[in-house]
């Protein structure tokens, strides 16, 4: 008798369903996703995979409601998507903090609801999280690329929301601070089991975060393959399991492994 | 001064005063109470003109630029207009309005309604899609996403296009001042020159034009410097 694994346990939280989108521009239509179906569990990390311009945020944005597909449907604990939801928070992949508000008032944007007390409780408690102590009077524009980031991240999770559409927010990084970000993002999403869909073209960052990922092909976007990385955190980076899931996703994009 | 002191003794003609002169002539005009009182009509009329262009211009312009549509049908109409100095519309002002207020209201308030206009229609078509969305997502009304995203994503730029209207509107007044109405500092100067060439009094206008036209730069300098509007000008 095998118990019932890890994954299996828990429930559907996300389905996408036969998504197709097709963008129309000066009378040409462009085929950008193809047949989109996705599973995703309560409380996974999923990474989504693909070539720039394939139509990563495309999905992301579907999924998160911004944007209607041309044609399927996304569930989310059941109920389809019909628009955004603070339950669901989306960190955008530039400028999504708001350059007029403070570091505080950007954590506190989505608070609005909350009496004055809790409120500064929440803000103190994501400020501090953030590792954006001392920095609560400033202006995102006194501040580093990273900050910035890590920002938006506090003001995504001050809310409290059960799921993080995350697109490419640590791409504009210099590579220190993105590994930095990693473990950060690990550890929070651990604490605060958080399920997380996050976009991203670095094969590496998949495969150090993700329980699975997503590969897409290029245009038109279709899911290539799941790779379930069954590696515990935290990853030993040279480990002969994650160099041979690392490597089998290079070359189901076709990379070789020379430079 | 010296400079002006010395290019006066070289001057042809021998009309235009000394410094002296014109504080004088400023000292003559406020003693008969006049100064003060074309001060008042000048500003009377500016800030009218100017507050009746901004109140509906800001909300059309905002409209324009929320509705690509708008913009589209009206676009080739501004630009048309836009180049049209505000002066082309003395004549026309004046057979609509007869020499009086209301004509140099008119002229002041077609000098500020394009520029405001404009600047509108470019400050929403400038608002960031993912600030809007990001207001969307967590949760915001309409009435929220105006008064919180909308609003601070368009004020630096609604008002560093005030602060330069303000000075078209004031550049303007004195023009129309001097044609269509007998009071204020645009009256005082072509006055001062038609009875009997007190180019004394010329200047003294000239040098309060300067000075409250410079008063009201300054004035809408502060309103840019404010901490929470200053992230417009950042370089980002
Ligand atoms: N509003 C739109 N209208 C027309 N075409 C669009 C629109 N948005 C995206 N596209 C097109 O869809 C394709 C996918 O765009 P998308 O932004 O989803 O790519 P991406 O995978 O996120 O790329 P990157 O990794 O560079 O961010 C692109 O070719 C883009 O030109
Ligand atoms: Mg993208």
């Amino acid at each position: 008798m095998t118990p019932p694994s890890r994954t299996t346990a828990r429930e559907t939280k996300l389905r996408v369903q036969g998504v197709n989108k097709v963008f129309t521009r000066d009378g040409k239509s462009v085929n950008v996703l193809e047949d989109i179906d996705l599973e995703i569990r309560d409380g996974e990390f999923v990474c989504l995979l693909g070539p720039s311009g394939c139509g990563k945020s495309t999905l992301l944005n579907i999924v998160a409601g911004f944007t209607p597909p041309t044609s399927g449907q996304v569930y989310i604990d059941g109920e389809p998507v019909t628009g955004p939801d603070p339950r669901r928070i989306f960190v955008f992949q530039e400028r999504g903090v708001f350059p007029w508000l403070t570091v505080e008032g950007n954590i506190g944007f989505g608070l609005f609801r909350l009496p004055p007390k809790e409120k500064a409780r929440r803000i103190a408690h994501y400020v501090k999280l953030v590792g954006l102590s001392g920095f609560e009077q400033a202006y995102p524009a006194e501040l580093s690329g990273g900050m910035k980031q890590r920002l938006e991240v506090a003001r995504a999770l001050a809310v409290n929301p059960d799921m993080l559409f995350l697109d490419e927010p640590f791409g504009a990084l210099d590579s220190i601070t993105r590994l930095l970000m990693r473990s950060e993002l690990l550890r929070i999403w651990e604490a605060e089991k958080k399920t997380i869909l996050f976009v991203t073209h670095d094969i590496e960052e998949s495969v150090q975060l993700a329980d699975r990922v997503v590969v897409m092909s290029a245009r038109p976007a279709k899911i290539q393959r799941v790779v379930e990385i069954d590696i515990p955190h935290p990853r030993d980076i040279s480990s002969p399991r994650y160099l041979k899931l690392r490597d089998g996703i290079f070359e189901e994009i076709g990379l070789a492994h020379k430079v | 001064m010296l400079a002006w002191d010395i290019l006066i003794r070289w001057s042809p003609g021998g009309l235009l005063p000394r410094p002296w002169e014109v504080v004088q002539g400023l000292t003559e005009l406020a003693q008969k109470g006049l100064l003060f009182k074309y001060i008042v009509a000048s500003l009377f009329r500016v800030t009218w003109g100017y507050v009746a262009a901004a109140v509906l211009a800001i909300p059309f312009g905002l409209m324009l630029g929320w509705h690509r549509r708008g913009e589209l049908a009206l676009n080739p109409l501004i630009q048309i207009l836009r180049p049209i100095s505000p002066l082309a519309w003395i004549p026309i002002s004046i057979l609509w309005f007869g020499v009086g207020d209301v004509a140099a209201l008119f002229l002041i308030f077609m000098a500020s309604f394009l520029p405001l206009t404009v600047t509108a229609m470019n400050a929403v078509k400038n608002i960031l899609p993912t600030h809007l969305n990001a207001g969307r997502n967590f949760g915001l009304s309409p009435a929220q996403i105006v008064l919180k995203v909308i609003y601070p994503s368009v004020m630096p730029q609604l008002i560093a296009g005030l602060r330069i209207t303000l000075g078209i509107a004031w550049l303007v007044v004195v023009a129309a001042e001097m044609i269509a109405v007998n009071s204020g500092l645009g009256f005082l100067i072509i006055d001062a020159r038609n009875a009997g060439n007190r180019y004394d009094l010329v200047v003294a206008g000239m040098v309060m034009i300067g000075l409250i036209g410079l008063v009201l730069d300054l004035g809408m300098r502060r309103l840019e410097k404010l901490k929470s509007l200053r992230w417009g000008y950042a370089s980002e």
